[in-house]
């Protein structure tokens, strides 16, 4: 089947109920995908999928064949970071960094949907990512930021 | 006053898994000093041995380097680059960032010239891991002479070229300069063509904390950008060419035993190999997916061990099982007589609090990646402890330590849960059958049931006091959970005080803070309720039973930014708690609101924090806030649920730790102690939560109570 990610089509044979982020991963080499749970209640593995946050790691590949698929090592264009990732940078927002990727695909979902969404609105939409060094403050503090620019 | 440097060893409660630090000679050794290959300046903590062998004339003020000190060493080349080589290793708590700060400080560099070489065996001297606030307090006290140390050397080397005196000679964004001459030269120019060894001194001038221009400031973290992009490699993102991909098969339970395996039908799976060793099993695949399948293919008979307690149990199976000894450090503390004490009380209060088993739950599970080549056995894995895991490496494949390297890749944190060596083993094992490159991740479910955990406990409580407000007597006992926080902090005229051992039915260890999180919080609640017994405020109680400068100063930061003497809406209620660990000190006032419905809602916390000299701002801040929402989680629900060895709740959906909108409003307050020396900020942070939060809610609706986690379902029973 055809996979497009990241504006680019990529031929893979593999299984279709195998799940997204294992393609991504394992044959795309595209690893900032993170796997967290396997059970879509963590967030670490979120991508895009025309435009929408979807858990990567239970989304069988073939539900996503011909979608345009969008994920962490594609928001940075000819070596500029997306504004979400320079306003994460600004911040300096967290500490190991694993569930970094999955955050920011969720911020930018949000924003591209809602491009000033008030603080419940926020919450509400990056509620299924976890970080469990705690700096959620800091999170939200960089989607406002981003939410500016 | 808890000096971090002269602090028992904190680690497990219970088990002595650290290896006698008496194997090592804490010093540079020569095959590491040669891997430092080319010319330059290096400052380290050497051995008169190794000086001899290295040919270097022998600094005067050079010595065996004394078991126990902290080993690291700086390298400046010749082209004046500086790299730093520390055991320490990077989970979050941005050390990489904060140890290159005290380094630049006294090197006069900005932090960007600076790489920091962390966690590799065959490249640093040993270190017995990251944990226990010490990176911050011995470390980087070790880092700061080192680079005073190179700078005075660099001084002493440009002002014998000029032949010059020093006096004069000042160093300056990677120059030494005389201003006088205005002569400058670089680190490089000076340490070209030479290879300068000089041995760390202790008297070497460092500088103070209120002159600091790059220490004590915000610096972002390292490599910020290469974590935001996604193109960071934690190990469990790593891929070696000819890499095949490894499973283990686990049992059904604690305790059992494979009786029985068929592993027909696996083997049988294209490109599988399967590995038995005792009771050990594991399946390698060309992919990850294979792996699994292969693992599913295997027909396995176990034999399980019944009668294991659980949940509804395990308080009363610690006390059955307590062993009635003493652990092996912070076993106790007495001091007069506790029960004439308690006679003499005008009030007496004894209380029973247990704490449940939580899990660490780092969002990167573990990982390894293992190689051998020519009989050496190198794996990338995200430890605490890359000596430690080294060590076990080698025992288990009878290896000498020299055969084995550790490498440990900034990781997916740890939070105290990663002392451990298992998928390092496991890997290992399985390349050294197939001799190729081997990588296993954990599953959540693997995470949850076969790392460990912070320690189940029952902590009895009885204490006197008079309507004055006198401790009279302050008799504490702690079953499993571990001697960290064990003393109290408040005055009292007689105490006992023990932690007593016990059988854990489940695997547990290291947690941030360690016991600090039970002991405090038995402690703090038991104090509010004495003050409320003898109709005091819960603060001026504990100023009243204080002498504690530093904690003293906390209380009462934390109170004035919270306006602990507000007044309150109704249905709300305000708590108060602190205490200090590994040289923090923290104070946390919390509040809630209690609905009809008894439903509990945090609505803000506000948090004095103080650890000496602060070394940057904006990442002890991070750690501060980080501390508070992770202790939220074991204050109000995170609980493992555990039943006929098997544990219930081995998933993110059903073990639930704190998120988005569990955070209530936080306010971190920073007290910057340039006159002290800096101290950890990984761990108290954490302290103050949980029994702040149960004394506001004893405020708001006079329910004291007296298990963590609070309220696993969100409502008051």
């Amino acid at each position: 089947m055809v996979l497009n990610v990241n504006g680019i089509k990529h031929e893979i044979t593999v299984d279709p109920d195998v799940a997204l982020l294992n393609v991504l991963r394992n044959h795309l080499d595209l690893t900032g995908s993170k796997y967290g749970c396997g059970e879509g209640a963590c967030g670490a593995c979120t991508v895009l999928v025309n435009g929408k946050p979807v858990h990567s790691c239970i989304t069988p590949v073939s539900a996503v064949g011909g979608k345009e698929i969008t994920t962490i090592e594609g928001l940075e264009k000819n070596g500029k970071l997306h504004a979400v990732q320079e306003a994460f940078l600004t911040i300096d927002t967290f500490q190991c960094s694993y569930c970094a990727p999955g955050m920011i695909m969720s911020a930018v979902a949000l924003l591209n949907n809602n491009p000033a969404p008030s603080a419940d609105a926020i919450v509400k939409a990056m509620n299924g990512n976890i970080c469990r060094c705690g700096t959620y403050p800091n999170i939200i503090k960089a989607i406002k930021l981003a939410s500016k620019s | 006053m808890d000096n971090p440097e002269n602090l028992p060893h904190p680690f497990h409660p219970m088990q002595d898994e650290l290896p006698p630090s008496s194997n090592h000679a804490f010093t540079i050794d020569r095959r590491k000093f040669l891997t430092l290959s080319g010319g330059g300046l290096i400052v380290a903590l050497v051995s008169n041995n190794f000086l001899s062998f290295a040919g270097e004339t022998l600094p005067q003020e050079s010595s065996t380097a004394p078991v126990g000190e902290v080993a690291a060493w700086i390298h400046i080349d010749e082209e004046g680059l500086v790299s730093v080589y520390t055991g320490k290793v990077e989970f979050g708590q941005n050390i990489r960032t904060s140890l290159s700060q005290i380094v630049a400080e006294e090197l006069m560099l900005p932090v960007s010239s600076i790489t920091m070489v962390m966690g590799d065996t065959d490249l640093v001297p040993y270190d017995a891991g990251t944990f226990g606030s010490r990176t911050t307090p011995q470390m980087g006290t070790q880092l700061r002479k080192a680079a005073a140390t190179a700078r005075e050397a660099l001084i002493e080397m440009a002002a014998k070229n000029w032949n010059i005196p020093i006096t004069g000679l000042t160093a300056e964004n990677g120059m030494v300069v005389n201003s006088a001459a205005n002569k400058k030269t670089g680190y490089g120019a000076l340490t070209k063509g030479r290879q300068i060894l000089r041995s760390i001194s202790d008297n070497v001038p460092v500088i103070a904390a209120k002159e600091w221009k790059i220490a004590g400031k915000t610096v972002p973290k390292v490599n910020g950008r290469s974590f935001i992009t996604g193109k960071h490699q934690y190990v469990s993102d790593m891929q070696l060419p000819g890499m095949l991909y490894g499973k283990v098969l686990r049992a059904p339970s604690y305790d059992a035993k494979l009786v029985d395996a068929n592993d027909a039908k696996a083997k049988a799976i294209t490109g599988v190999v399967v590995v038995r060793d005792g009771d050990f099993m594991g399946v390698v695949a060309p992919d990850v997916r294979t792996a699994g399948k292969a693992l599913l293919a295997i027909d396995a008979k176990w034999e399980e061990t019944n009668g294991q307690p659980s949940n509804a149990n395990i308080f009363d199976y610690l006390l059955k099982n307590a062993s009635g000894e003493s652990g092996r450090r912070s076993s106790g503390d007495t001091k007069g007589n506790v029960e004439e004490g308690l006679n003499a009380a005008e009030f007496k209060h004894a209380k029973t609090y247990n704490i449940n088993y939580i899990a660490h739950t780092p969002l990167e599970p573990r990982a390894a990646v293992a190689e051998w080549i020519d009989g050496k056995l190198t794996v990338w894995t995200g430890t605490q402890r890359p000596f430690g895991v080294q060590e076990e490496l080698a025992d288990v494949f009878k290896l000498n330590k020299e055969k084995v390297r550790v490498i440990v890749p900034d990781t997916g944190s740890g939070y105290g849960g990663k002392h451990s060596g298992e998928a390092a083993i496991e890997a290992a094992r399985l390349a050294k059958t197939v001799q190729k490159p081997v990588k296993i991740v954990w599953t959540r479910e693997e995470e949850f049931t076969w790392a460990y955990f912070r320690p189940a406990g029952v902590i009895e409580v009885s204490a006197g006091v008079n309507k004055d407000g006198a401790i009279t007597a302050w008799k504490f006992s702690n079953y499993n959970s571990g001697g960290a926080g064990l003393d109290t902090q408040y005055k009292t005229a007689n105490k006992q005080i023990a932690y007593i051992a016990s059988k854990t039915p489940l695997r547990q260890g290291s947690y941030r803070a360690l016991a600090s999180t039970a002991n405090v919080f038995a402690r703090e609640c038991h104090m509010t309720d004495l003050a409320r017994m003898v109709k005091m405020d819960p603060l001026a109680f504990r100023l009243k039973n204080l002498d504690d400068d530093r904690f003293i100063a906390v209380l009462q930061t934390a109170a004035k930014s919270f306006g602990w003497t507000n007044s309150k809406v109704s249905g709300h209620g305000f708590g108060i708690a602190g205490g200090f660990e590994k040289g923090g000190h923290i104070a946390t006032c919390a509040e809630v609101a209690v609905n009809a419905d008894k439903e509990v809602k945090v609505i803000r916390v506000t948090q004095a924090f103080e650890c000496g000299a602060i070394v940057n701002p904006h990442q002890l801040e991070n750690q501060i806030t980080g501390a508070i929402v992770q202790g939220l989680g074991g204050a109000l629900f995170e609980r493992i649920d555990f039943a006929g060895g098997k544990i219930l709740n081995p998933g993110l959906s059903t073990y639930r730790v704190p998120r988005f909108s569990d955070v209530p409003e936080i306010e971190v307050v920073l007290i910057d102690r340039k006159d002290l020396p800096s101290a950890g900020a990984g761990e108290a942070g954490i302290i103050g939560i949980a029994p702040a939060i149960r004394n506001a809610i004893l405020d708001a609706a006079g329910v004291a109570l007296t298990d963590l986690p609070l309220i696993p379902n969100g409502v008051l029973p």
